[in-house]
């Protein structure tokens, strides 16, 4: 079997408009169906780095998606393959009603119209949200905005899922759920949170991200318990702290 | 509690239907449509992709930050307009499109302001509003020449002569529709907005200096090359030719309208025409007061020029 | 949690009922002519009046929206209603009635009863309309209805972000009121103070717009937005829905032809 990289990042830099830099020099790759944790304290560059899969954001250095370099000439056809989920979904579910956000990924990308439905109805149901394509999103809890925010994203079918910060601001119920969704989810994952629990839970690979680089990158496991490293970036821990059952060697 | 937060019509700016007749709904929809029509474009140059989402997100701003009203004194509560906040943070075309989606959605969602008389809401608070900040805006920096003071009180002049304004316009409107003599509507409605227009220039002042603290760069989006006289110019040109309206409202408040009857458009339920066009004055108010407000607003405008032809004559001597 | 939050202020009712289901175009247009029609009743011509108010309120009762409820919200006008009441004095007539020193005139009085009944069926339309029509319908028929796309879409978007900084703003208002002891900004400290307060959360409240509206962008981008406004067809207006529109058109064009005849 030849593995296909997802993501394959070479040395990427970004800098603010104060020139301040958040990512200085960030070398990372990941193979299709990988699940990947990113961690790190705020502002280590997570969601900036996040914000450059799909070429929103573009630094120096190299970004290739499932073997293509962005931006290139398919900028939109890339998009459709790099799901990003926002931390805030007020920020994803910008229309009035759950159809239209949930429709807007497949009209951009130019699908017919019957297509566009199903694909509203199949990514609804993948999270669970049935029968919601008329609520309109200011009326949804916090776990209902973040299930579909994230079926905003599978409609458009996406190879690769960038998620920022999923569990944030979820009661324990609702994320407990979202963690058994994500569980089962087929598509490359790369996920940055502060939920350690999450990532002992369903990441078996863990990055760690301070001040614009990459710092640790290796099997979950073994980077948690290495406490002194946790503490050198400012991560716990996860606790209590039990051994994953997934056979990481 | 939470609804005394919400903005409602107890500033009276948003003029519910049936209280404009159908010619001067008309031609409000009319001038609101052309200003509209170039900030839609103007904007859609400038902005590009962003448009969409920057123009719905600060409409909804707006909306929020009028609910943001504190008292001024006796009980009036300073309603917050945002028109001048709108032009001064956005530019005038922006402003403009921000300030009508705002007035739109008051009237679609929450009856705030009519539907068939939106177009003369659309007019007051969205064209006239903010061109008219915008002007008088850009007339103050170039009167002050840079000087450190000139956004606060450039801001502060701005949202007062906005607000003014936009109640003047309304009443103008009024009275035009036979709805309010202009004698009656025009000194209260300018009354009560000129207390309003000095909460409204303090927390615009507020706003833009909190602003200018935390992002200058976003006060410099519409920094000083956009061509300040020429604003200062329409703003003016609008101030003008309200009060050259104001005086034809006035004595004859049904006179268009009275002209629809002759082509039997309305005719009263008594089958008779209005009498021979009655001089409608309020008893009690003498026309002076009219014409003392008249003599105002001119008096503001001749001084106004003067200052403008001041500041002209400086910058051909610098230059 | 329901009176924290601004879309308590929603006027949207969700039923099940005929005047629910019909097509918002049709809505739409039924209001606004209904609106214009009401506008266009001349002075005292009464039968007009109540027939329009037949209307209205067989619309309500069918709706289901409740009575109680839309009279309620058509108390926001009433501050306006001031606006007018000076042409009970200004209009030449007949005396019929002397306030202090000032002549209420019977064509005044007439024109005073009026105004306020054409605003008061405009704005009983204008709520119904809002109440049977989620906000989305009613946006599709407007760009059904040729106003420009690039508005509707922004009023689509102000729609949805109302409700989230219309939120951020109550917390900074419920943050002053646990400063100064009042919601209404009217506790303690100088007038100039108090202004600042107002104007830095006013501030505030801008630049997170401002950074709200470029994630926005960026989560727009991210789904492919291109700058074009793309939206799906919507399916044509049924043919008895169509009739009903134009019955409903015509009623009212009747009722206009009544008004002006001499009775």
């Amino acid at each position: 079997m030849v593995a296909m990289k997802a993501i394959e990042i070479t040395d990427l830099y970004y800098a603010y408009h104060n020139g301040r830099y958040a990512l200085r020099g960030v070398t990372l790759s990941i193979m299709a169906g990988e699940k990947v944790a990113l961690v790190g304290p705020n502002g280590a560059g997570k969601s900036t780095l996040l914000l450059h899969l799909n070429g929103i954001l573009r630094g120096r250095g190299t970004v290739r998606i499932l073997g293509e370099e962005i931006p290139g000439h398919n900028l939109p056809r890339i998009r459709a393959q790099v799901g990003l989920v926002f931390q805030d979904p007020d920020d994803q579910l910008f229309s009035p009603s759950v159809f239209d956000d949930v429709a807007f990924g497949p009209l951009y990308a130019g699908l017919p119209e019957h297509e566009v439905r199903r694909r509203v109805a199949w990514a609804l149901a993948q999270v669970g949200l049935e029968g919601y394509s008329e609520r309109l999103s200011h009326h949804l809890s916090q776990g209902e905005k973040k299930r579909a925010a994230i079926a905003s994203v599978l409609s458009m079918e996406p190879a690769i899922l960038a998620l920022d910060e999923p569990t944030s601001g979820l009661d324990p119920r609702a994320r407990r759920r979202l963690i058994e969704f994500l569980r089962q989810l087929p598509q490359t994952i790369l996920c940055a949170t502060h939920d350690m629990h999450l990532v002992a839970e369903i990441f078996p690979r863990m990055v760690i991200l301070d001040e614009g680089l990459v710092v640790a990158d290796g099997p979950t496991q073994e980077l948690l318990d290495n406490t002194s490293l946790l503490e050198a970036h400012g991560l716990e821990r996860p606790w209590p702290y039990k051994p994953q059952e997934h056979g990481t060697p | 509690m939470l609804f005394s937060g919400l903005p409602s019509s107890s500033e009276p700016l948003h003029i519910p239907d049936g209280f404009l007749n159908w010619w001067v709904s008309l031609i409000c929809w009319v001038l609101a449509i052309v200003g509209v029509g170039i900030a839609i474009r103007r904007s859609g140059k400038t902005l590009g992709e962003r448009q969409v989402p920057l123009m719905g997100v600060l409409a909804a701003f707006i909306f929020a930050a009028q609910m943001l009203n504190f008292t001024i004194a006796g009980g009036t509560s300073g309603h917050f307009l945002g028109a001048a906040l709108a032009a001064i943070l956005l530019g005038p075309w922006a402003g403009i499109l921000t300030m009508t989606t705002v007035v739109a959605i008051q009237a679609l969602l929450f009856q705030d302001g009519g539907l068939v008389v939106m177009g003369a809401n659309v007019l007051n608070m969205g064209v006239v509003a903010t061109l008219v900040a915008y002007g008088v805006y850009r007339g103050v920096l170039e009167l002050l020449g840079g000087k450190k003071w000139g956004l606060p009180a450039g801001g502060f002049v701005a949202a007062w002569v906005s607000v003014v304004t936009s109640a003047v316009a309304c009443a103008v409107e009024l009275a035009f529709s036979g709805t309010s003599p202009l004698t009656v509507a025009l000194p209260a409605m300018a009354g009560i907005h000129a207390l309003i227009g000095i909460g409204e220039g303090l927390i615009t002042v507020g706003a833009l200096l909190f602003v200018a603290a935390v992002r200058r760069d976003l006060l410099e989006v519409t920094g000083p090359a956009a061509g300040g006289m020429r604003w200062a110019i329409v703003g003016l040109a609008i101030a003008l030719g309200l009060t050259l309206l104001a005086p034809l409202a006035s004595p004859h408040p049904d006179g268009l309208e009275r002209v629809a009857e002759d082509h039997g458009f309305i005719e009263t339920a008594q089958g008779a025409p209005y009498e021979i066009i009655p001089d409608y004055v309020f008893p009690g108010i003498p026309n002076e007061a009219l014409a003392t407000i008249v003599a105002g607003l001119v008096g503001t405008l001749i001084v106004a020029g003067v200052a403008f032809t001041v500041a002209l004559a400086r910058r051909k001597a610098a230059s | 949690m329901a009176g924290e939050h601004l879309h308590a202020l929603d006027g949207y009712r969700a039923r099940t009922s005929p005047v629910h289901h019909l097509d918002a175009r049709v809505k739409l247009v039924l209001a606004l002519l209904f609106i214009l029609s009401a506008v266009l009743t001349p002075t005292g011509a009464w039968p007009a009046y109540i027939l329009l108010t037949a209307l209205v309120w067989s619309a309500i009762i069918l709706s289901q929206v409740g009575m109680g409820f839309v009279q309620r919200r058509t108390a926001v006008v009433m501050p306006f209603a001031l606006a007018a009441v000076t042409v009970i004095f200004t209009t030449p007539g007949r005396p019929v009635l002397t306030v202090w020193k000032f002549d209420i005139t019977d064509h005044g009085l007439l024109r005073l009863i009026s105004i306020l009944l054409k605003s008061w069926l405009s704005i009983q339309a204008a709520v119904l309309l809002t109440a049977c029509t989620p906000f989305p319908a009613l946006l599709q028929a407007m760009s059904a209805l040729r106003i420009p796309r690039v508005l509707v879409v922004i009023l689509g978007f102000t729609y949805r972000y109302i409700f989230v900084i219309g939120d951020e703003a109550l917390r900074l208002i419920r943050g002053r009121a646990a400063r100064s002891g009042d919601l209404n900004g009217k506790g303690g400290g100088t007038l100039l103070w108090r202004a600042r307060v107002t104007g830095n959360m006013a501030g505030s409240l801008f630049l997170r717009s401002i950074e709200r509206s470029e994630r926005v962008y960026a989560a727009m981008l991210a789904r492919g937005y291109d700058g074009q406004i793309r939206t799906l067809n919507h399916p044509t207006v049924r043919p008895s829905e169509l009739v009903l529109m134009l019955a409903g058109s015509l009623l009212l064009v009747l009722i206009q032809l009544l008004a002006r005849l001499r009775w």
